[in-house]
């Protein structure tokens, strides 16, 4: 075993974070940020969704056909999201109105996917299930930063409660109706890269050409 | 008796890859699966409706004015009484069951719906029986009747409630409960401080004519509710739907019918 459990879990929070270093599952967070009680759910279905989708094919990992497994591993995935999604509408109504059809799309979310076809495949049950929760911890770190920038700076609140006072309600502040608009969280991932590469050297991708310095006779 | 260690063994050393296996695996996976999911939906299937009808409820309380914080929707819900309007003749109708009858199905279902030619809510199909809800006061007497109305916005349809006071002319209050309109702008239909607007407002003038409006510039102060800043589309779709559910072909000759005490 080269990686201990506990850096399992913990190393996707910022050295292998699923989103700044792997940039997966971009789409869902540009979808559900600009509120970060929904960001909040979201994550928890993303966890649940990663953990226990790894736990699962882990499980089958020796008695999955090779020439099937794709379908295999998206089965078990697209059951669990739809068990998620059961739940959050019977028990958190409110929010599952505004999450409509992104808890959904969780199946194509490229983190579990990828959790699945390049861990749980090769690992125990147990690895596999504390290396989707990890991943899922990671999406979840991002998604909740790029939440509170949205919201604090797109209507004033957090988790609903106000923190500058908007102007609609007039109070002082113009929110910046930019930052409720999806392409909004571009930005805000791009500049969080930004800051993660610039803080984790390691992390800058080498470049695939450079410029050539041109001699002029 | 089958020696099931001998299947199960059998099994095991079958190829991986073999086409037995393969049929084996996808079968079981795709039964286990289905079942996990019906069963999930099956049971919880109860607890989703009680929340629908929960949430309808609440906005309907909203409208009215009635809600507040942590109060118990059901309760406060029961002295509304939900009856079914036949929109055709204007009068209240008893074939069917208010407290479960859908007015979106009843809108796909040709046989309970009319397809308009003149739409400007851009609704395609307009059911021919709505749910309404009185709120009577305390000695019988109308108080406040709650409409649906619907109608197309810029991204999506609203789905709402205009509520009216016992003169069936002034509106206490308007809301959407569900819509897909740009968060900031169109979704501002949501602020209180606009719905706020809507208070005390007058859908007709003295010769019955419909002039409520939703509009950048006010033309007659009693009529008139200002548009959203930067939600143009969506300010026209409220003032589209809004007349027309209050127009000939909505709910005015019920509302007629109701006033002459004819419905």
């Amino acid at each position: 075993m080269s990686q201990t459990r506990k850096q399992l879990l913990v190393d996707p929070l910022v050295d292998n974070n699923p989103i700044t270093l792997q940039v997966l599952g971009i789409c869902s967070a540009l979808a559900v940020t600009s509120s970060l009680n929904v960001a909040f759910v979201m994550s928890l279905a993303v966890i649940a969704v990663t953990g226990f989708s790894s736990l699962f094919i882990s499980f089958l990992r020796n008695y999955i056909p090779n020439s099937i497994r794709i379908i295999v591993q998206m089965v078990i995935i697209a059951s669990l999201v739809i068990l998620v999604d059961q739940i959050i509408k019977a028990y958190a109504y409110e929010i599952s109105k505004t999450l409509s059809v992104f808890v959904g799309l969780i199946i194509t979310n490229c983190i579990v996917m990828g959790r699945a076809e390049a861990f749980a495949m090769k690992n125990t049950p147990f690895n596999s299930f504390v290396d989707g929760v990890g991943n899922g911890l990671g999406y979840s770190l991002l998604l909740m930063c790029v939440g509170v920038v949205r919201e604090l700076f797109g209507s004033g609140t957090l988790f609903g409660i106000t923190i500058l006072d908007p102007v609609n309600n007039g109070g002082w502040y113009v929110p910046n109706g930019l930052l409720l608009l999806p392409p909004s969280a571009f930005f805000i991932i791009g500049f969080l890269i930004w800051g993660v590469r610039s803080w984790k050297k390691s992390q800058v991708e080498e470049r695939e050409y450079k410029i050539q310095s041109l001699e002029i006779h | 008796m089958y020696d099931s260690n001998n299947i199960f063994t059998k099994f095991k050393n079958m190829p991986v890859d073999g086409i037995v296996k393969t049929v084996i695996v996808a079968t079981a996976l795709c039964f286990v699966c289905s079942m996990v999911v019906s069963f999930a939906a099956v049971n919880l299937k109860s607890i989703q409706e009680v929340n629908k009808a929960i949430d309808k409820q609440k906005n309907i309380l909203q409208v009215a004015g009635v809600y507040h914080e942590g109060i118990d929707v059901n309760k406060t819900f029961s002295s509304f009484q939900p009856l079914v309007v036949d929109l055709n003749s204007g009068k209240f109708t008893d074939k069917f069951d208010p407290s479960i009858f859908d007015d979106k199905k009843a809108a796909q279902d040709p046989l309970l719906s009319v397809s308009l030619e003149n739409d400007p809510a851009s609704i395609g199909r307009r059911t021919n029986y709505a749910t309404i809800y009185l709120l009577k006061k305390d000695d019988g007497s109308l108080d406040k009747i709650i409409l649906p109305i619907h109608g197309y916005g810029l991204w999506s349809t609203l789905y709402g409630f205009i509520a009216l006071e016992d003169n069936l002319n002034d509106i206490f209050g308007l809301q959407f409960y569900q819509h897909a309109e740009t968060p900031g702008l169109g979704a501002e239909v949501d602020n209180p401080k606009w719905k706020a607007q809507w208070k005390g407002k007058k859908l007709n003038n003295e010769n019955g004519e419909l002039m409520i409006q939703v509009a950048k510039t006010q033309k007659y102060k009693e009529h008139h509710i200002d548009a959203l800043a930067g939600a143009t589309l969506t300010s026209n779709g409220v003032d589209n739907l809004v007349k027309f559910w209050m127009g000939k072909d909505g709910f005015k000759k019920f509302l007629n019918n109701l006033k002459n005490g004819a419905a």
